[in-house]
């Protein structure tokens, strides 16, 4: 029972930045042992053509009961997060940098009350039982914050650029990042750093602006 | 039973994922802004390990669990679809702080909202399968 608390103490505690390339590795090894390919954006694909989106374009027309697995590894992450949040993460801190969080407080300093505290940011901009005092502006990813315009624009607008771009580029962090940089091929390497333009130009330009919209 | 291993997989990702902060919109903020080694890490360790496992399927040193060696398929060089579709991509990266494998760890940590953001990415999925024959790739 003492060696099991040690354990749960242990994955309780926060992960170093090479506990990704541990967590990475098992996951590509692991699917590219059964056969299969890491990318997790085709999900979404999947999960059109399942819908019979097939009718409106050939491009969903393909056996997408053949990728059913993929579809599983999307549930088992859901179940990993489900795990994580819930058993191993006392605190849901993001430990992110003090620059960080005077750039985060300048974005929000028109705002009374909306600053955050250095080493008390929440893993993600939503209140929760833990973090029950975060400020009004950065509560993003809730079912409230999906009818004012700048969680709709959030949500809504970042989920279409995902799903919209991920296939227009064919691939996603998962599947280029990892599995197409792995692989040494050349167009990953030209999707990761296009990835990294459009989140300067996001993160420079607009998303200071974004988040100040409080309608 | 067949699907159970890809389950396990995924917990085992999605489970880092959340304990290394990959689901963090105030990490992928922090990245942006090149102020912390923290996600950069993450990423180089994953490529560089990746590189050694995927070399090791490619050459026949390790085998897929039916004995085959693993086949990789090779992208096409054409470049617009990566450009412009990366930057799009990447735009909605910084934007929701969430990319396409985090949605669903994030949905799982009981962020039900996120159901409205899987749903809106199928839509622009489902968008592109409509008008990828008009578009530059």
């Amino acid at each position: 029972m003492d060696f099991l608390n040690q354990i749960h103490e242990l994955l309780s505690s926060q992960w170093p930045w090479w506990m990704g390339g541990i967590s990475i590795g098992l996951t590509l090894f692991l699917l590219l042992y059964f056969g299969k390919e890491f990318g997790l954006s085709a999900n979404l694909r999947t999960m059109c053509a399942a819908d019979g989106a097939g009718d409106y374009s050939d491009f969903f027309n393909f056996d997408w009961q053949s990728q059913g697995w993929n579809l599983m590894v999307a549930l088992g992450a859901m179940f990993g997060g489900y795990m994580a949040a819930t058993y191993f993460s006392p605190g849901h801190h993001a430990h992110i940098s003090q620059e960080t969080v005077v750039a985060l407080n300048e974005i929000s300093a028109d705002v009374p009350g909306s600053s955050l505290t250095y080493g008390n940011i929440p893993i993600v901009p939503a209140p929760t039982a833990e973090n029950a005092d975060l400020p009004k502006f950065w509560n993003l990813y809730s079912w409230d914050s999906l009818f004012t315009l700048r969680g709709l624009i959030i949500i809504v607008g970042g989920g279409f650029l995902i799903g919209f771009g991920s296939r227009y580029a064919g691939g996603c962090t998962s599947g280029h990042a990892i599995s197409g940089i792995a692989d040494l091929q050349l167009p990953s390497l030209i999707a990761v750093v296009s990835f990294f333009i459009g989140g300067l130009i996001m993160t420079y330009f607009f998303l200071p602006y974004i988040l100040q919209i409080h309608i | 039973m067949k699907f159970f291993k890809y389950i396990m997989v995924g917990f085992l990702f999605g489970f880092g994922a959340y304990k290394m902060e990959m689901i963090s919109f105030f990490r992928i903020y922090e990245m942006f802004l090149f102020q912390s080694f923290h996600m950069y890490g993450i990423i180089i360790s994953g490529i560089i390990i990746g590189i050694i496992i995927t070399q090791l399927f490619k050459r026949g040193f390790v085998k897929t669990n039916h004995g085959d060696v693993k086949k990789f398929n090779p992208k096409a060089h054409t470049w617009p679809r990566y450009i412009i579709g990366g930057i799009i991509f990447g735009m909605g990266w910084a934007l929701t702080g969430v990319c396409s494998g985090m949605m669903f760890v994030l949905m799982g940590s009981g962020y039900t909202v996120f159901a409205i953001f899987i749903a809106s990415a199928m839509l622009g999925t489902f968008v592109y399968g409509l008008t990828r024959q008009y578009l530059p790739h």
